[in-house]
């Protein structure tokens, strides 16, 4: 099954974070993934840009509103992704509890990814769907 | 009530963390001991001590460090009833302690090539391999090969007995042999994925998915042999394979050929990981081997839009690398296959092949279809009438049987 692992930081955490050592965070953060990668079991991950929180579009209203950074009143900002291939979400919690996050509403979230499989197959969207997820490569 | 509830969350908890731990702690226990039967058990016995205690106490903040200090004090023992018995064997207690499995890659390669050791059957290497790297537990492996645990506990009983007998201990292997036994741990694998890959869809939740293990396992291997090409071989081999298996059936469960199915099932980051892994085996720069060049051809399909934008003839020159490296008759047989696009052409392939597979349902299988192209249609019936009766698989009858209807 795959699983993932989503990174989730508040205004607090990035603003301590900017008083911590660059390449002590980075080898902190490297020595999580190596140990995922040598497991067998990252199969991707990315990091998303904290000095710049970009946009949130909100359906609340009839049109959609834009506002800058991250959500709302609770500040939170997803920070990054993991992908990781394993047996059971129990395994997938165990990883996530070992990653190198600290600080006050410093959280990550687990999630399953559904597989293309698990929606109606004889639907011309879900078809259509598979042709983009060709192009994209993001199968 | 809620208190049975927490004992199955925790006792789920022991096990993903023993998922994830159990092949440095073994290993860390059997180069203690020297002995990786006697680790095992020492090994079971911390985790059996840990899924009754842990849930009741709570989750050490080291559970490692836990599970090693209770599996080295469990081996002292064992060493000191054996002493007792007979004063020939070292004392182990004033040893050194077992390291903290940070930097014990060495351990966990040395544990797969034990697991693996020649001296055991293939079924034995497959359960021990299952068990002590991958962490899996009896009543797992017996579900995933359809099996009692019974059987798979006396299995794992006897392939540690074997490896006493042969007093394999717990090393890694001499340079002079390093390739024969490098290649039983491939095959293990290799085999693993095969089983885990013919185990029916439906029953995948209750199944582990074996492929998945062994699609993990070839990734350690990767890490920790970078410069063996045949080993991101077969990374990139199982990788190619199992970017296919969304289209391989249909919304029915049944079996779809690689011909007819929906490319835009296949699972694309699947594939770019396995052409990654097969540029790994290249970069090498010493040829591709069994199962890079199995892995090779994968990719040829990976990468064409359809049957027909299909590179061919590049397949046909992989199967022939493939049968020079590998002389077998069901390479020839799949060589036929890829020439077969010209019909005429390969069908005096195929006859050739067919006396080194007498009785073969494939042969008769791809001698109809091949039949069926030039329009001799009755001669084509024939061959898969043959091929359904000789077939032994329920799946592949099933395709023969289709096939043979659309003639009526």
């Amino acid at each position: 099954m795959k699983f993932m692992l989503i990174m989730r930081v508040t205004d607090e955490t990035l603003e301590a974070s900017k008083d911590l050592d660059f390449n002590e965070m980075i080898a902190v953060m490297g020595r999580f993934n190596e140990e995922m990668v040598n497991a067998g079991v990252m199969v991707g991950g990315e990091g998303l840009d904290p000095q710049d929180p970009g946009v949130v579009v909100d359906y609340s209203g009839e049109t959609p509103v834009v506002t800058d950074g991250p959500y709302g009143e609770t500040k939170e900002l997803f920070n990054g992704f993991w992908m990781l291939e394993v047996a059971s979400k129990e395994e997938a919690v165990e990883w996530a509890k070992r990653a190198p996050l600290q600080g006050p509403g410093s959280k990550m979230e687990v999630r399953r990814v559904t597989e293309v499989n698990e929606f109606p197959q004889d639907n011309e969207w879900v078809q259509k769907e598979k042709g983009w997820r060709e192009q994209l490569g993001t199968a | 009530m809620s208190g049975a509830a927490e004992t199955v969350t925790a006792r789920r908890r022991v096990e993903a963390l023993w998922r994830i731990e159990s092949a440095r702690i073994v290993g860390a226990l059997a180069r203690y001991t020297g002995d990786l039967a006697l680790a095992e058990d020492v090994a079971q016995e911390a985790l059996a001590e840990a899924l009754v205690n842990w849930p009741r106490e709570g989750i050490p903040r080291d559970p490692v460090a836990w599970l090693l200090t209770t599996g080295r004090r469990r081996a002292i023992d064992t060493f000191r009833r054996r002493s007792a018995l007979d004063d020939r064997l070292p004392q182990l207690d004033t040893g050194p302690a077992p390291e903290r499995p940070d930097d014990t890659d060495d351990d966990v390669l040395t544990l797969m090539f034990t697991a693996c050791h020649p001296v055991l059957s293939r079924e034995a290497r497959v359960a021990l391999t299952l068990r002590v790297v991958g962490g899996l537990t009896s009543d797992e492996i017996a579900r995933a090969f359809l099996v009692s645990t019974a059987t798979v506990q006396a299995r794992i009983t006897r392939a540690k007995k074997s490896l006493g007998a042969a007093d394999a201990g717990f090393e890694a292997p001499q340079a002079d042999e390093l390739g024969s036994r490098l290649a039983s741990v491939l095959s293990v694998v290799y085999v693993i994925f095969t089983e885990g890959s013919s185990a029916s869809s439906g029953g995948s939740l209750i199944r582990f998915d074996l492929a998945g293990e062994a699609r993990r396992l070839a990734r350690v291997l990767a890490r920790l042999m970078p410069g063996e090409n045949e080993v991101h071989g077969l990374s990139a081999l199982l990788e190619l394979t199992s970017a296919r298996f969304p289209a391989r059936t249909d919304a029915d469960g049944e079996p779809v050929l690689l011909e007819d199915q929906n490319r835009r099932l296949w699972d694309t980051s699947a594939i770019r990981r396995g052409r990654a892994a097969l540029r790994s085996a290249e970069r090498i720069g010493r040829g591709l081997g069994y199962y890079g060049l199995q892995a090779a051809i994968a990719e040829c399909h990976a990468v064409a839009p359809s049957v027909a934008e299909t590179d061919w003839d590049r397949i046909v020159a992989l199967y022939e690398a493939l049968g020079t490296l590998a002389p077998s008759p069901i390479v020839e047989l799949n060589r036929a296959v890829a020439v077969s696009r010209d019909p005429a052409e390969a069908l005096p392939l195929v006859d050739a092949v067919a006396e080194g597979l007498p009785g073969s349902h494939q042969v008769a299988g791809v001698r109809g279809e091949l039949l069926l192209r030039l329009g001799r249609t009755a001669e084509a019936r024939a061959e898969l009438e043959r091929a359904v009766s000789q077939c032994g698989n329920d799946r592949e009858r099933t395709v023969l049987t289709r096939k043979l209807a659309t003639l009526d």
